[in-house]
């Protein structure tokens, strides 16, 4: 081999490795921008009267988004209750007893729902859960928000099962175990780990959603009781603050974002956490 | 095939010591039939992977299938306990008997109850060792307190002083081989009248694959066995009988001593000579 094709090979090879290198710095390095940022501007307004009081408005101090934190998580508390049982069930469905026709359409039609932008979901979520009641709900918000858990839990759900090993099935089985009772007892187990994250990463998902919401739970300046009312919502706060003109709310605004970041990676460490020390029976 | 290709020496001539003490212990007694199969045929789909299949199982004796790669040994193996079944447009014809009831006709829990089957990887549950064994009585009915059955179970497949101090640990922090004696152990709980063992040592090393053997040789008071093997000095050392399977049809059965020393069809000879395969 001559020695320019040899250099040639080389070099290639160490422009390659250092785009890759670089590339995957740039991914670590936006998120990190991101959280520095929002600490920067909105670091300063974080206190405990952020967390605890309601809005105040412009010119007062002391005033906080309590109603929002409690929103949103209202919204994700219905939006788990009603989306994540039929996506993890379907998910199930899908692994284990699809047919092959009829899997095709249903993972299919998931996947185009998942592709639905999230504005669409909320005009649907309203004219179906808003206009025929003529009031703003926190079930409408979470009905909406249920509806965009579900292919992604669906799609993560039979992923992580379908990772599981044919030979432990075959395993259960040969003991005498039911084809059910076997994904209920060995299966599952199994997947926990991954199933998990995949739900928990799909409530981090929805959690930041403002679109669905805009149309569904309005937002709201007080507490709101029970689910029939008009809610605050985290990212709602966000929209409707950056939007004021006014350089107070435009910081709580910053605020309100570092704490909805802070929770889905809270969310997403802690997962990470509890499942590396609880798997002693689980991952290998 | 590798150890097959080694020598060009017939396999049975560097056999015929092992082979000799094995011919005394399978004619020594004339054994009762456990499974009784008769014309079996079956299907994947359209395509037939067993055909006309006969053959007779031994109680308490070692029975070996050997031929080389998709001649249908692990797919008959299978028919034994109704694990075909779990695939999807597959299809049996003929009969199997087992103590003279068909098994066909059987309830598949209770017929899997008494045919155990190891698997040619370890496949532990991702459980503790212990709930690993206690699995398949839990799923026959067995209520409260099993430690008695675990530590008998762990104690014939060989393993109970290896892990009695971590019967709670994961069963992936054990070995191969102690995983693969784990899963024996698994389905010598429920206390099988005959152990299926596919390929069980393939993943194993040599000293691991010894353990193996000598643990069959011990449970052949107990339990009936088939095993299927690639492995050709295993099948002369650890079985009594052996059947020789090619393309679907069993080609010659016959006790291991003989088959392996004088086999009848000049194709058992060249596989068991190492010139196909």
């Amino acid at each position: 081999m001559s020695g320019l094709r040899l250099f040639w090979r080389k070099s290639l090879n160490v422009v390659m490795l250092t785009l890759t290198g670089v590339a995957a710095f740039a991914v670590v390095s936006v998120l990190f921008m991101i959280l520095g940022y929002l600490v920067w501007k909105g670091g300063s307004s974080l206190n405990w009267n952020f967390f605890t009081k309601l809005p105040v408005p412009v010119g007062e101090t002391g005033g906080g988004v309590a109603n929002a934190i409690l929103g949103s998580m209202k919204l994700l508390l219905l939006a788990a209750v009603m989306g994540l049982p039929i996506g993890l069930i379907a998910g199930v469905y899908l692994a284990e007893f699809g047919g092959k026709s009829y899997s095709f359409v249903i993972r299919y039609t998931t996947d185009l729902l998942n592709g639905v932008p999230s504005i669409i979901i909320g005009i649907f979520a309203a004219a179906l859960f808003v206009l025929p009641v003529h009031h703003y709900s926190t079930f409408a918000g979470g009905a909406a928000l249920a509806i965009m858990i579900i292919p992604i839990t669906l799609r993560s759900t039979e992923e992580f099962l379908r990772s599981v090993p044919g030979s432990l099935r075959e395993g259960a089985m040969a003991l005498g175990a039911s084809k059910w009772r076997t994904i209920a007892t060995v299966v599952l187990p199994a997947a926990k780990g991954g199933i998990i994250t995949g739900v928990l990463l799909a409530l981090a998902r929805v959690a930041g959603e403002t679109a669905p919401l805009i149309f569904t739970v309005l937002g709201n300046q007080y507490w709101t009781t029970g689910w029939n009312q008009p809610t605050a919502a985290l990212p709602l706060v966000i929209y409707n603050y950056a939007i004021s003109p006014y350089d107070d709310y435009h910081r709580q605004a910053w605020a309100a974002g570092l704490v909805l970041l802070a929770l889905v990676l809270l969310t997403n460490i802690g997962t990470r956490f509890a499942l590396s020390r609880g798997a002693s029976g689980g991952s290998n | 095939m590798a150890s097959a290709m080694q020598g060009k020496e017939p396999i049975a001539a560097r056999l015929a010591p092992r082979v000799e003490e094995a011919s005394a212990r399978a004619s020594d007694k004339e054994a009762p039939v456990r499974f009784e199969i008769a014309g079996l045929d079956f299907f994947y789909g359209p395509k037939q992977a067993v055909f006309g299949l006969s053959l007779n199982i031994p109680k308490n004796q070692v029975t070996a299938l050997i031929g080389p790669s998709g001649c249908g040994k692990s797919t008959f193996l299978r028919t034994l306990n109704r694990m075909n079944e779990t695939i999807r447009n597959t299809r049996v014809v003929g009969q199997i008997l087992l103590d003279g009831q068909n098994i066909l006709e059987m309830d598949v829990v209770k017929l899997r109850r008494r045919v155990g089957m190891v698997f040619q990887r370890p496949n532990p549950f991702p459980k503790s060792i212990y709930e690993n064994v206690a699995y398949g009585l839990r799923v026959n009915g067995h209520k409260g307190r099993l430690h008695d059955l675990v530590e008998h179970s762990l104690r014939r497949a060989a393993l109970w002083d290896e892990v009695k101090d971590y019967l709670h640990k994961s069963a992936f922090a054990l070995s191969g081989g102690q995983q693969q004696r784990l899963c024996i152990a698994r389905a010598l709980a429920v206390d099988p009248e005959v152990l299926l063992l596919d390929e069980p040592c393939s993943a194993l090393d040599p000293v691991t694959t010894a353990k193996i053997e000598e643990l069959m040789f011990q449970l052949k008071d107990s339990c009936t066995m088939a095993i299927v093997t690639h492995n050709m000095q295993q099948a002369a050392r650890a079985s009594d009988f052996t059947a020789f399977m090619l393309d679907g049809k069993l080609i010659e059965h016959n006790a291991t001593s003989k088959l392996f020393t004088t086999p009848t069809d000049h194709r058992t000879e060249a596989y068991i000579t190492g010139r196909f395969g």
